[in-house]
């Protein structure tokens, strides 16, 4: 299937946000349901305003975003009951055992309990979180937290997911359990939105990896298509990367 | 660098830091407002000048040979002013224990734990005792204007004070670690903090409410308590003849406070260090508290909503006593009512407002909790909820709680007078929503750990506006009690205080969803 012919998930036209100076400036981004895209860009590019304007955490300043053909803006609730958002910091609430937060999601996302039960059931399974299933978050160290963060991010069985630098504090076991969930998800049809520093983790599971410098979108494609855009076949992301974000900060 | 020397500088770096904090909490880190805070403490210092002016001025001539009853009087300041002292000086210990910031840096570093921990019981001390002195000063200078220098002795006595309450704290805070370990010193430590800081007004007024059937203070004073109290050369009174101008007296108070300070440092100081590794080692041990398995239940979003505010704060014992602690205050104006039931009406007068004020407090901070302490915004406001919902189902969450404490006094109250009864529950209905409005207007992104200091990490101005506000609502409902059309009026000033804060209230807030 060729890539016009694939249903678009999410859809940004004109995005854009100031605060003291321009954060994302009128930005167009088209991605396609069941892929695997990876938000990549030099710190203040503009990356976590845009997801979170994508996901309802700030209010873009002009233009249009669109959730599997949902105008999130216009019909935010029904844009975000097919979306889940799985921010940097798993913020939880410490006082609540992982299933407890699963039973609070589902609950919010008026899913029905018999099947979010033996959802969260698998998850937390999956996850490796069964030891501690019934134990309060409080003590958790990062990499549980985020577990369950993401655990709940999956038991309303979203379309598209939003995460922002998910496997950052990660041990490697962690990271490798996080990566194969996300990948699983997207073979099943699921979206996957990504942002990361880490640019062999965007090499390594992205269909197609965005470029943001300056709150634009500076080169978008395939590995394969970036690496044209430099004339370097065999060059790293990171050296791709590089010479991409050199070029408009000469030019500003 | 020689020990003294090491000493001296860790003093010079700790007082540093504790200006820093001091200037960050006054100007919410807003440097730029330290003009404001400046105006704002000089209102605030003239305002205490003219309390204190209308309230010591005819002290001012007592002798420096006073009577017994002047000396219970002082001595029952002093008291109450001590048990304020030692439930902030709880507080500030406690916080050494528990609060990391730079402890893992001092620890990690060759200088001993003895001086460490010697320099940061020396700064309590100092901000305790700055602190009384903000407090004390304006009474202390009338005074010593109106009645001659010999009040300015009163400064000795305020430091004297605040070293005892510190070296009480110290002891207070060991012993609880060494009793129930570090795991529960906290919540005990500033239970008691609360429980100190209250005890003497309350205890008073319940003496007083047996013994003359009356709230009033005043009976301190009563013929009774001055025909059994020591005779005039004894130890007790020094620290009351003392702050009458007595220098002899000073100098027993502060020789016995110095040497209490010296003793608890030589003792303590030394053991800080095992204590905050206990105390490290609890906020880092895997905390198992197991919850049993329940299957998901079915409800409506406004009740997943609701029964996650209400299981939150049944599981956190130290805000639920936080919240809960002001309801303490209520405690003589019941046993007044219990004491002189179906006699006297007055008491009505005095238990409604009291009810009334303490509900709006309640709310305000059930309502801060729930709308500005919410520990996972990005989760809540993601959710396929309309930000109307979720705020009306914290609303809910605030009113049900308040409801569920409440019910029971009123229903109580309601035996023996269904007018006041009425009177309670539409005050506590509009106080308790006035506090959520004010939140509400000016609510913002914290934590729910950040609740003691809600004051500073909220705006002011809604901790002013909820304050007044509970008065206000409260001095209507004690009107309507009486059943004068006056409360009209008083109504009508309480609804322009709201007005008001509407006014000036953030009109711009993406404390929840924003779409």
């Amino acid at each position: 299937m060729s890539q016009t012919d694939r249903p678009i998930a999410l859809e940004a036209r004109g995005l854009t946000k100031h605060f003291d100076r321009p954060a994302v400036d009128a930005l167009d981004l088209t991605i396609f349901g069941g892929e695997f895209y990876a938000l990549v860009g030099p710190n203040g590019a503009g990356k976590t305003t845009t997801l979170r304007m994508v996901v309802g955490l700030l209010r873009p300043d002009a233009g249009t975003i669109t959730i599997e053909g949902l105008d999130a803006l216009s019909d935010p609730v029904a844009a975000k009951q097919i979306t889940a958002w799985l921010s940097d910091e798993p913020i939880l609430y410490d006082r609540l055992t992982p299933y407890e937060y699963l039973e609070f999601v589902a609950g919010l996302w008026r899913i029905d309990p018999e099947i979010t039960e033996a959802r969260a059931h698998d998850l937390i399974g999956w996850l490796g979180l069964e030891a501690h299933a019934h134990e309060r978050c409080e003590g958790f160290s990062r990499g549980m937290k985020q577990k369950v963060a993401l655990a709940g991010a999956l038991v309303h069985d979203p379309k598209l997911i939003i995460l922002d630098e998910p496997l950052s504090g990660l041990d490697a076991g962690s990271a490798r359990l996080v990566k194969d969930v996300l990948r699983e998800r997207v073979q099943s049809g699921g979206t996957v939105i990504m942002t990361t520093h880490v640019l062999e983790i965007a090499e390594r599971m992205a269909d197609r990896i965005g470029i943001l410098a300056q709150g634009r979108l500076i080169a978008e494609g395939t590995l394969d298509e970036l690496h044209r855009r430099t004339g370097k076949a065999t060059s790293s992301l990171e050296d791709t990367f590089l010479m991409l974000v050199a070029e408009p900060a000469a030019t500003a | 660098m020689s020990r003294s020397h090491t000493l001296v500088w860790l003093a010079g770096h700790e007082f540093r830091l504790g200006w820093r904090d001091w200037v960050a909490m006054m100007t919410v880190g807003h440097r730029r407002r330290m003009g404001t805070v400046a105006i704002a403490l000089i209102v605030f210092i003239g305002f205490m000048y003219l309390l204190a002016y209308s309230m010591v001025r005819r002290y001012a001539l007592a002798g420096v040979e006073p009577d017994r009853a002047t000396l219970i009087v002082a001595t029952g300041v002093i008291l109450l002013s001590l048990s304020t002292l030692v439930s902030q000086a709880i507080e500030s210990v406690t916080r050494v224990f528990y609060s990391r910031s730079d402890l893992d840096l001092i620890l990690t570093s060759p200088v001993s734990p003895r001086k460490l921990f010697s320099v940061r019981i020396t700064r309590i001390v100092v901000e305790v005792t700055l602190f009384a002195m903000l407090l004390a000063t304006p009474f202390i200078d009338v005074l010593a204007i109106l009645g001659g220098t010999r009040w300015l002795i009163a400064y000795g006595v305020v430091a004297a004070m605040a070293t005892v309450a510190v070296a009480l704290a110290v002891v207070l805070t060991a012993v609880l670690f060494r009793t129930i370990g570090a795991r529960h010193t906290r919540l005990i430590a500033q239970i008691m903090a609360a429980i100190i800081g209250a005890a003497f007004v309350i205890g008073l007024q319940i003496v007083a409410i047996f013994a003359y059937g009356s709230l009033s203070i005043s009976s301190l004073q009563s013929e009774w308590l001055i025909a059994h109290v020591p005779a005039l050369g004894s130890p007790i009174w020094w620290p009351a003849r003392a702050v009458l101008g007595d220098p002899v007296a000073l100098i027993q108070v502060s020789a016995i406070s110095l040497a209490l300070f010296v003793a608890v440092i030589l003792i303590f100081a030394a053991r800080f260090g095992d204590y905050v590794l206990a105390a490290a080692g609890v906020s880092q041990a895997m905390v198992s508290r197991r919850s049993r398995w329940k299957k998901f239940r079915r409800r409506s979003v406004n009740g997943v909503l609701r029964h996650k505010e209400w299981m939150l704060l049944a599981r956190d014992p130290w805000l639920m006593s936080q919240t809960l602690m002001q309801l303490l205050y209520l405690v003589p104006p019941a046993i007044f009512l219990w004491h002189s039931f179906h006699s006297r009406s007055d008491a009505y007068v005095l238990l409604v407002p009291m009810m009334v004020m303490a509900a709006g407090h309640l709310g305000g901070n059930l309502a801060w909790l729930s709308i500005s302490g919410e520990d996972a915004p990005d989760l809540i406001a993601t959710a396929p909820i309309s930000p109307q919902r979720i705020i009306w189902s914290k609303i809910q969450a605030v009113m049900g709680t308040v409801a569920f404490i409440f019910a029971p006094l009123i229903a109580a109250l309601a035996l023996a007078s269904v007018k006041a009864a009425l009177v309670a529950v539409g005050g506590i209905l509009v106080t308790v929503t006035s506090a959520i409005l004010i939140q509400l207007w000016f609510r913002t992104r914290a934590r729910r750990s950040q609740f003691r200091h809600r004051q500073v990490t909220s705006s002011r101005i809604a901790s002013f506006a909820e304050a007044i506000s509970s008065i206000s609502w409260a001095a209507v409902s004690a009107l309507a009690v009486v059943g004068t059309w006056f409360t009209l009026f008083v109504a009508l000033f309480a609804i322009s205080i709201l007005g008001g804060v509407w006014l000036i209230s953030p009109s711009n807030n993406e404390a929840y969803a924003v779409r």
